[in-house]
């Protein structure tokens, strides 16, 4: 059989492919986004970018509900995005298997919080599966399609950056075509009224408690019996450092995190002398373990932040810590806006009116540090427009007039829209900057409603978002080139002193989208330098002081976006074709 | 036969990804099992990253933690340094002999130090290479980072031809030419 080095998210999508589902409904989001774009390769499965996670899971379930295997992905801030279906289709089931796939974040490598999904599983009664490496990832993930259809449950296919982002080898297999399942009507199961709902209430349970003793069986829980002295209890992952560090060690491997297999957990339990649970982020397993009344350590041990490693259980099992020098103190190097990155130049007007702002989820959280020190507030998608209203509303119209919202376009259609409607209905004032980039940025360039193709690559319908805000009955809307800095400074300015409210969207596209040509470079010339540094401020990364105060300016990193040519008051920096 | 691990450091943007995932391709050919870790997302614009690459018989964790590290493979000397305690005391570092500064220092927060090569081959085993330089003489600047791999290439234990073909099946392919040039120039330092 083929052998392929695959991604975590790549093994997912090929499972995806091998389980036979027909529809895949996601919003990107790091690090789950890989999934969706390697799904485009199966001709099989009609796969979708949706505006945000609550409409993927409505789409997915949609398809269950009509009889094909469906799927949704999303990171863990996501699925809590995604709650509001997810937690009733616990109750209607499923027709079609239906999986989700919830990336989470240990170690915050690219998102604002550490959730962990077990837990959200735990109080949606939705069963859990987590994988420890590509393979296991391909694998669990068909198999939890096979649960799904047997519980009539919805399921959860956790990971984690760790997981989705390690390449190990997988082995290929084919596509199997579940039978077509014809639709039914069936309003006991799909119609979530009272009346049915406490019906169906009374199956969740049942089908988490038969689940669970079923789980004492599953091959996906696996007991690995060694040296008797220590056993652990680990899942994900944690897993791997433990056969890292404790390879002759007891191991129970919990492939199926929710529901726990309690006589399972007793019996390996009663065969060893000490046991120890190894969980990344919360103590979802240990709780429960000492709920049962089975002596065991965890996080008394082990934290509760970031991620695991095998010299966290060299130092605390072994007591033999790994021999290393002191890690050398050098300065950080955090990241930053690109060079020619459009959001610097708007941030870089909003520095110079000294105006706050209350950000957004994308690559523009980066303007909340110095140098550009524009950004105040970041709370989730969508929060920026709905925050900055929550301010006027508490502090008054002349607390917010040096204030603005900022977010961008693929957030603004994610939930950024449903904010500026509550903003028009009650009557705010407020000033909110759409940031268009022309793609969903940082998680890597994937297209949305406004970008005229679809995830497949088609060209499609592009939601016009000026139109849209006009729709709204928002009569001062303007479109702005994000690198006309004259020109934002003076509408900026206007719309401030504006009694109600405006938004300006600036234009500009991601340096980083394909397909765009940089024939020039912005070239500075010493003779008319004045040393003044104005040109230095946005912190452009092509552009370094030299000792004598004069500067360079890399030309590999230079996109000649000009924004270093406008703030020079002297002349001394001029385009030129590389 | 014991796991080797591979670090590979560098600056958002330089090409660490397309970098591990030649040697992962390398090392799956060869007939071993691999592991390799990534970092995508908010990480990858212009900050300091990081990739692992282990390979051996039977692969357990994919990264590669302080003191474990066979190689390390630096494109820029700050993150060598940043990096260094990750090297076994008889491991191997190649490092661009390039300097980037980061933010905190464009702001003047932080200094970029000085003496990082001579700190670094102080303590271990070291080979620097001038990768730009070469890359600008072959009049492919972005193909630096495939320098560092052909000096690197002496500190592992494949044949030449097996770097070649691997190279020539991971990238883009108008620039395979380049990139094999690339390799060459690095691997003749």
């Amino acid at each position: 059989m083929e052998q392929k080095i695959m991604l975590g998210n790549e093994a997912i999508a090929r499972g995806a492919y091998e389980a036979g589902v027909k529809v895949s409904s996601a919003y990107p989001g790091t690090p789950s986004t890989e999934i969706s774009e390697n799904l485009v390769q199966y001709d099989e499965i009609y796969a979708e970018w949706a505006p945000n996670e609550k409409v993927a899971v409505e789409v997915a379930s949609g398809a269950s509900i009509s009889g094909v295997r469906s799927m949704a992905c999303m990171k863990h801030v996501g699925l809590n995005v995604a709650a509001d279906p997810l937690f009733t289709m616990s109750y209607i089931g499923v027709k079609g298997g239906m999986v989700l796939v919830v990336a989470d974040d240990p170690g915050m490598y690219s998102s604002q919080n550490e959730q962990d999904t077990r837990m959200v599983g735990r109080s949606g009664m939705i069963p859990v599966v987590e994988p420890s490496d590509s393979q296991e990832a391909k694998d669990f993930f068909k198999y939890a399609f096979d649960l799904s259809e047997k519980y009539d449950t919805p399921m959860i296919l956790r990971t984690t950056t760790r997981l989705a982002h390690s390449q190990g080898l997988v082995t290929l297999e084919e596509r199997c075509e579940p039978n077509d399942i014809p639709y039914e009507r069936d309003i006991q199961k799909h119609v979530m009224m009272p009346a049915m709902a406490i019906k169906r209430h009374l199956h969740v349970e049942k089908r988490l408690n038969d689940m669970a003793l079923d789980a004492c069986d599953m091959p996906i829980n696996k007991v690995e019996m060694g040296d008797t002295s220590i056993g652990f209890i680990t899942c994900g992952i944690a897993y791997q450092y433990v056969k890292e560090v404790c390879p002759e060690a007891s191991v129970l491997k919990l492939g199926l995190v929710n529901p726990l297999p309690r006589k399972l957990i007793e019996d390996f339990a009663s065969k060893v002398d000490r046991l120890v649970i190894f969980e990344e982020l919360e103590p979802v397993i240990e709780e429960q373990v000492k709920s049962w009344g089975i002596a065991c350590e965890g996080k008394e041990l082990f934290t509760r932040q970031g991620e695991y490693s095998a010299n966290m259980l060299r130092k605390a099992i072994l007591n033999k810590p790994a021999e290393v020098d002191e890690a050398e103190q050098v300065p950080a190097r955090p990241p930053i806006l690109c060079p020619g990155c459009p959001h610097r130049s708007v941030y870089s007007v909003l520095n110079k009116l000294k105006i706050h702002a209350a950000g957004d989820i994308g690559c523009y959280t980066l303007g909340a540090v110095a140098p550009l020190s524009v950004v105040d507030t970041t709370i989730c998608m969508g929060s920026s427009i709905s925050s900055l209203h929550g301010m006027e509303k508490a502090k008054g119209k002349e607390f917010i007039k040096n204030w603005v919202a900022v977010i961008g376009d693929s957030t603004f259609l994610h939930t950024g829209v449903n904010s500026l409607m509550n903003m028009v209905y009650n009557k705010a004032t407020g000033t909110v900057i759409i940031l268009d980039n022309s793609t969903t940025g940082m998680t890597g360039h994937q297209d949305h409603a406004a970008t005229g193709k679809t995830l497949k690559g088609e060209p499609t319908y592009a939601i016009n978002i000026y139109n849209l805000i006009k729709a709204m009955g928002i009569e001062h809307v303007y479109e702005i080139n994000a690198f006309d800095t004259a020109e934002l400074e003076t509408v900026i300015k206007r719309e401030q002193e504006r009694d109600e409210v405006s938004v300006i969207i600036t234009k500009s596209p991601c340096v980083l989208l394909k397909g765009q040509k940089f024939p020039d470079k912005c070239v500075p010339l010493s003779d008319k330098c004045k040393k003044c540094g104005a040109c230095l401020r946005p912190g452009c990364p092509a552009l370094t002081k030299n000792a004598d105060g004069t500067i360079s300016i890399d030309e590999t990193m230079c996109n000649a976006c000009g924004l270093c040519m406008q703030l020079c008051k002297f002349g001394a920096i001029v385009k030129e074709a590389k | 036969m014991t796991t080797t691990n591979i670090m590979i450091v560098g600056v958002g943007g330089q090409g660490t990804l397309l970098t591990s995932r030649i040697l992962g391709r390398l090392a799956s050919t060869a007939g071993y099992d691999v592991k390799i870790s990534e970092v995508h997302g908010m990480s990858q614009r212009g900050g300091s990253v990081v990739t692992y690459v282990r390979y051996g018989e039977s692969v357990a964790e994919p990264i590669v933690e302080e003191g474990q590290a066979d190689v390390l493979i630096a494109f820029e000397r700050l993150e060598a340094l940043r990096y260094l305690h990750f090297v076994k005391k008889d491991g191997t570092v190649i490092v661009n002999d390039q300097r980037m500064d980061p933010i905190t220092v464009v702001t003047g927060q932080a200094e970029y130090p000085e003496g990082i090569i001579e700190k670094i081959q102080s303590r271990r085993k070291t080979l620097v290479v001038d990768a730009m330089d070469v890359a600008l003489k072959i009049g492919s600047p972005k193909s630096f980072n495939v320098v560092v791999l052909g000096a690197a290439a002496k500190s592992m234990s494949y044949t030449r031809e097996q770097w070649i073909e691997v190279i020539k099946n991971t990238v883009p392919p108008k620039t395979i030419d380049k990139n094999l040039e690339a390799f060459e120039a690095g691997y003749s330092m």
